[in-house]
Parts: structure tokens; C-alpha cells; sequence
């Protein structure tokens, strides 16, 4: 009985000081949420009227019918993907710095794959429906269906990336070590779920033999190679910004180690690409169309050639600055760098991948497609969302790892004794 | 501080359930009956006869009410014996697209913003069957058929091996034991996966509420066909399911003024199909990616 009422009152406890940390903080804090709470709001208005017209709102259309939303969708599974790359150093080869961070990042995949969730429920035209996809309640199509495959890995893996930062957390919070033999597994089996959440969106596409752009078999690894370069970078940039508001300590090592990874990511990427380019331009078939669609104009319809080519020229200049050890050691460029592959990797995977796979459609017709205000401020609107969501695992979990926020027993105590 | 213990505790379960009902309640209060009925409503294949039966009559009242007109909707199951298919004589068509509009006509298609065609007819410039990506889909001449020009006419081509099923997310879409590929308009999702699937563009969405003005509609209509639809699902051809199933012709077969569409039971050696398969030189669209089509083209002349 004192033991259940210990439990009640530390979780009302934790409950009650999660909620004043929420709610307290600087100027800058407060700012930066009521922001991201009007674009928020600013966004589901949109999307209401999305709703109430139906999809016509948007700029989709029989020939192209995904757009921005899908494309959002494609990259935002690679960001989650990523955290992955943190997981492995910092969990099967001990490397300290990364280690220390690792939960961040995996709390920056679970913000993703919500945003990512959140671009496939607006794009769907009958969200009261959605629960005929649930397995046993509904009627799945699985195995058949990609999409079923991916409605499941990426619940399954968002599933993980709460269940270990929290598991890891909590445990912080009390001042114990973990029970490796308990998390160990979860944490082994979120790597094969990574690469897993990041193939079946691939082969979502891949699997289509009337689309010829996405029907090659070069689109998983190319998926993952470009998974580990844009999300990577955002951690860089998001780990600099964490050390600068909290007390965590973030060493430029770790920072620079991720750099060099992403510089091997990148000279895959950029190599699978050159695959894919000899094989169309050398072959010359028919299904080059979609290719010249978006590499150099099809029937005098230019519309992606700027964007894939400003894409191309952000990747390669960000590898170079990556490879070379000084550019790559220098915050300023190292920056530069991360904002280079964010910006890129987005064009490249995201719109640069999904439009073209319509146009030319199976019939042979070119419509252009470009995305329309609300179907941007819906979007906007959903990376506000996800980074709220992340700015608010933040605000609880950077005191927990920095040992300020724990225990009740350990409150009275006015240092904080150093971690684990 | 029992009785602090059991007011915190309380307080908590007092929340959570306030913050239940705040939740729901807004959401079951402002449904209707036929609204939450319409949200439960069961895939066309698990209901028993008596559900199909009242959805039928649900949607039989609703008809009435929205067009005016007493419509007559069926469930008339695949006949015994048949597997449909279709023939198109390129010799013949002269690209008057009488029957996209005949199609529309006849199967209660959205007429604007979107309009909705399940017949595409496609131009092209003499010389090449198969270069699609020069073909024109919005040609309009004062008269046709054009000297320099052929005319090739798209629809669902009720593959034997449709890939817009296999990605079906929830099974809204089936082949029936006839061959025809349906859609239950009610539990689509809309997520449009089958679109960017089929290789023969067989499938259009309702972008919008369709569009349909009561002196517009067809009140003859199959639940799994041309019954109206409703906004975000995705709908095709179904070689009037309405109508062969009751041994007649599809609309596009009688509207066409040339006789290029032949229309047939695979299964019968006497059919017009099949003696067009047995005399004529057939091909299918696309034949490489194996999606054995039951739509055959050829060429009389």
C-alpha cells in the first residue's frame, strides 16, 4: 500500500514538474513555441478547408497525383532513419561523446516519424476512414501492400524511439544505471527497424513497374544513403543549438565524427546517382522521360531543372567542405556544410523525386505541378508540429540527462552530482 | 492523509476522464445517426444480405432525396460462367469520343471541376503505336477523323493481374469472379496508391464533390459501378457492371457510331471476342509488364 502510494505520488510528482517545466522558461522559449503555435494554427485552417473542399484545395491532379505531401512524407522517413547512425557508434562501439547525445537523436526520430505520419493523414481524401487500414479491426492489406508494410514499421519504430529515450530517461531521472539486459534489445532491434522504415518507403515506389523513374532497383540504397547524410546534418545543428540553451555539454569531437560520416554518405549518394545517370543516358530508352523531365526539360517543360541543379550543386559543395578535414573542423563551414545537405537532400528526395515519378504519366500526358499556398501552409504547418513536439521532449529531457530534474529524494540536494 | 490520498487520486481520474469525454463527446454529439452508421459501415464483401440490404435502402432514400428520382440500385453478383472482354478495332475509331461521353453519361461521372472520364482517347501522328509521350490527349479539330492521325482509346483495361489491387492498402478494391476490377466507393481511403500504380491511367479521383444535376443522373445503377460517388474516392471502369450483368452492352460498345468496340464472354468459343481473338491480329497494351489485360486491340485494315 506505501509502496503504490510512493509510486502515485512520484508519478503525480514528475507529472507536476513536467508541466512547470513546459510551461516555464525565457523569453526566447516562449517566443520561439507561441511561433511554431501560429504556424500551427495557421496551418490546420488551411488544412480545415482542405478537408471541407476535399483534395481539389490542393494543386494535385489525376496525372500527378502526390505532391508535396508525399514528398514531405519521403523525407522525413529518411530523417527518422537516421538517427540510426548515432545509434550504432554509440551503442555497439561504446564511442563516448555520441553516446551521451544518442537519446536527443532518437527523440529527433520519433518528432519525424509523427511529422511524417502527419503529411500521410493529410494527403489521405478520407481521414474518417483511416481505421480500415487498422490490422483485425479493419481490413489490412498485408502482405500484399507496401503501404500496409509501412503503416506498420513506422509505428513499430516510432514505438522504439519513445520507448528507449523514455526508458533511458526515467532511469537518468532516478539516478540509476540502466538494465542494459532489458533495453539492449530494443536498442539492437531499432537499427534492422531503421533501415527497415527507410527500404519499405522505397519499395513503396520501387514496387510500381508503371512509374519507370521510381522502378529501379538502385531506389533503397540510394533512400539510405541520402537518409544519412539530411538527417545527420539536422542533428549537427540541432546539437549545437541544445549546448548553447542548456547545460548539456556537447563536444565538437562528437560533432565533427558525425561530419565524417556524412561525408562517406554523401560520396555513396552521389555515386549511386551517377549510376542511375549512366544507366538512363547511356540505354536512352523510353523511360528516360522523367528523367529529362527533371534533369534538363521535357517538351520545353522546365520547371524542376533549377531545383534539382541548385540540389545537385548544394550536395557536392557540402561533400567537399565534409571530406576536407579543415572545412570540416570549422564550425562556420561544418554549418554551411549541414544547411547545404538539408536544403539539397529535401529538393533531391523530396519534390525531385516524387514529381517526377508522374510526369510524363503512363499515358504519355505532362502536367505541371506545383504545389499551391495551402498546400505549403499545411506543410509548414506540420513542421511546426514536429518541432514543437521536439522543443518539448527537449525542455523535459535536457534537465534529466543534465541530472537538475529528478528524483523527489534527490531534490534536496542543491548540486547536482555528476551522471550515472 | 488517507483523505488527501483518495482527493489526489480523485483529482487525477477526475481529469483524465474530463479530458476523455472532452474529447469524444464533441465528436458523438455532432454525428448523426446516419452519420455514425455511415463511419461503421462494413467492406461490401463481409456484410450479410440483410446489411446489403439496408444499406441499399439507406442509399436508395438518400438518392431520393438529393436527385429527386427513385433510383434502382443492384447487387446482381458475377454470372456463372462469364469472364468479359473487350475489343477495339483501331482501323475503325475515328476519335469522335462519343463514348467518353456516353461513359460519363451512363455511369453518373462528376461533370465539372473535376469532369471525370473514364475514356481517355488518345491522338497520335501516324508511324508509332507506342510512343505515348507524343500523343495528344486535348486534341480538338473542327472535324474528325484527321488524314495525318490515328485515334487509340484508353480505359481500364481489367487486367488478370492488376497491380492497382496488389497495393490496395484495405482491400477496397477486387477483381470479381467475371473479371471485372470493382472499387467499394465507401471504404476507400483515398490514398490513391492504385493511380500511381496503373500503368494505363484506368483510375480517376473525386478531387471534389462530384458534380451531378438531377436531369443529369442515370437512375439504373450498381453498387459496386455507377451509383453516385461521393468526394475523396477513387473510381473506373467497370465495363458497366450494371448493364453486362444483364446482358447488355456496355455504354461505350453502344454509343460507338464506327463499331470499333466488340464486346464479349471470354469463356464462350462463340462469343465476337473470342472469334476476334481467333482471326485477327490482337495485342495488349503494354504487354511487358504482365498485367494480361482483357482488352484487345487490332487492326481490321
Amino acid at each position: 500500500m506505501d509502496s503504490c502510494r510512493d509510486v502515485l505520488k512520484e508519478t503525480w510528482h514528475f507529472y507536476r514538474k513536467t508541466l512547470s517545466l513546459v510551461f516555464s522558461g525565457g523569453k526566447a522559449y516562449y517566443l520561439w513555441c507561441i511561433f511554431l503555435l501560429c504556424i500551427m494554427i495557421t496551418g490546420f485552417l488551411f488544412y480545415l478547408k482542405q478537408h471541407d473542399v476535399g483534395l481539389i484545395g490542393t494543386n494535385m491532379t489525376d496525372q500527378v497525383s502526390w505532391g508535396l505531401y508525399i514528398a514531405n512524407f519521403t523525407y522525413l522517413v529518411g530523417m527518422a532513419a537516421a538517427a540510426v547512425l548515432l545509434v550504432i557508434p554509440a551503442y555497439i562501439y561504446q564511442f563516448k561523446p555520441i553516446k551521451e547525445i544518442v537519446v536527443l537523436g532518437e527523440l529527433f526520430a520519433a518528432s519525424s516519424i509523427v511529422m511524417a505520419i502527419l503529411f500521410v493523414m493529410v494527403d489521405l481524401g478520407r481521414l474518417d476512414r483511416v481505421w480500415h487500414m487498422i490490422p483485425f479491426i479493419g481490413s489490412m492489406n498485408f502482405p500484399q501492400s507496401l503501404l500496409a508494410w509501412d503503416v506498420l514499421v513506422l509505428n513499430g519504430y516510432l514505438f522504439l524511439n519513445v520507448l528507449i529515450p523514455v526508458y533511458l530517461l526515467v532511469t537518468f531521472y532516478y539516478r540509476k544505471t540502466p538494465n542494459w539486459k532489458f533495453i539492449l534489445p530494443f536498442i539492437l532491434l531499432s537499427i534492422p527497424t531503421a533501415v527497415g522504415i527507410h527500404t519499405v518507403t522505397a519499395f513503396l515506389y520501387n514496387g510500381l513497374a508503371a512509374r519507370p523513374f521510381w522502378n529501379a532497383s538502385i531506389l533503397a540504397p540510394r533512400f539510405l544513403a541520402s537518409a544519412l547524410c539530411s538527417g545527420p546534418a539536422i542533428m549537427i545543428i540541432i546539437f549545437q543549438v541544445i549546448r548553447k540553451v542548456s547545460v548539456i555539454e556537447i563536444e565538437d569531437k562528437a560533432l565533427f565524427k558525425i561530419a565524417e560520416l556524412i561525408a562517406y554518405a554523401m560520396f555513396l549518394n552521389l555515386f549511386l546517382l551517377a549510376a542511375e545517370f549512366f544507366k538512363e543516358y547511356y540505354s536512352n530508352t523510353v523511360h528516360i522521360a522523367p528523367f529529362k523531365y527533371l534533369f534538363e526539360g521535357l517538351h520545353g517543360h522546365t520547371q524542376l531543372v533549377p531545383w534539382i541543379w541548385t540540389a545537385l550543386t548544394m550536395n557536392v559543395t557540402a561533400f567537399i567542405l565534409f571530406l576536407i578535414p579543415s572545412t570540416r573542423k570549422r564550425l562556420s563551414t561544418l554549418n554551411l556544410g549541414c544547411v547545404f545537405i538539408i536544403i539539397g537532400v529535401w529538393i533531391e528526395k523530396g519534390p525531385g523525386f516524387v514529381i517526377p515519378g508522374f510526369v510524363p504519366d503512363p499515358l504519355g500526358e505532362i502536367y505541371v505541378y506545383m504545389p499551391n499556398l495551402l498546400e505549403l501552409m499545411v506543410s509548414f504547418g506540420i513542421w511546426a508540429t514536429g518541432l514543437l513536439i521536439f522543443t518539448l521532449f527537449m525542455k523535459v529531457a535536457l534537465p534529466i540527462e543534465a541530472g537538475v530534474f529528478s528524483h523527489t529524494e534527490y531534490q534536496k540536494e542543491t548540486a547536482p552530482p555528476p551522471r550515472h | 492523509m488517507a483523505d488527501k490520498r483518495y482527493t489526489r487520486r480523485q483529482f487525477i481520474r477526475n481529469l483524465s476522464l474530463a479530458a476523455a469525454a472532452g474529447v469524444s463527446l464533441p465528436l458523438f454529439s455532432s454525428c448523426t445517426k446516419e452519420e455514425k452508421e455511415d463511419f461503421l459501415q462494413k467492406h461490401f464483401k463481409e456484410m450479410t444480405t440483410e446489411e446489403k440490404k439496408n444499406v441499399i435502402a439507406k442509399l436508395e432514400a438518400r438518392y431520393l432525396q438529393k436527385y429527386g428520382k427513385k433510383f434502382q440500385i443492384s447487387t446482381q453478383e458475377a454470372v456463372s460462367g462469364t469472364l468479359w472482354g473487350y475489343g477495339l478495332d483501331l482501323s475503325r475509331c475515328i476519335g469522335c469520343r462519343r463514348c467518353v461521353y456516353a461513359c460519363a453519361k451512363e455511369n453518373n461521372n462528376s461533370r465539372r471541376h473535376p469532369q471525370l472520364h473514364w475514356i481517355r482517347v488518345l491522338r497520335l501522328k501516324k508511324g508509332s503505336l507506342i510512343d505515348l509521350e507524343n500523343s495528344e490527349h486535348y486534341y480538338n479539330p473542327p472535324v474528325v477523323p484527321e488524314k495525318e492521325y490515328l485515334y487509340l482509346p484508353v480505359q481500364c483495361q481489367q487486367c488478370e493481374n492488376p497491380a492497382c489491387i496488389k497495393v490496395c492498402p484495405v482491400h477496397a478494391t477486387w477483381k470479381e469472379p467475371d473479371g471485372l476490377v470493382v472499387v467499394d466507393y465507401n471504404w476507400c481511403i483515398g490514398c490513391r496508391y492504385c493511380i500511381a500504380a496503373c500503368p494505363y491511367k484506368g483510375r480517376v479521383f473525386n478531387w471534389a464533390d462530384p458534380t451531378l444535376s438531377p436531369d443529369e443522373v442515370n437512375t439504373s445503377v450498381h453498387y459496386l459501378g455507377n451509383r453516385p460517388r461521393m468526394k475523396s474516392s477513387v473510381e473506373k471502369c467497370t465495363y458497366c457492371v450494371q448493364r453486362v450483368r444483364t446482358g447488355r452492352y456496355p455504354a461505350c460498345v453502344e454509343a460507338c457510331p464506327t463499331g470499333t468496340r466488340k464486346f464479349g464472354n471470354l469463356l464462350d468459343p462463340n462469343s465476337e471476342i473470342r472469334y476476334i481473338i481467333e482471326r485477327k491480329r490482337v495485342f495488349r497494351l503494354k504487354e511487358d509488364l504482365n498485367t494480361e489485360p482483357k482488352f484487345y486491340y487490332f487492326f481490321e485494315a
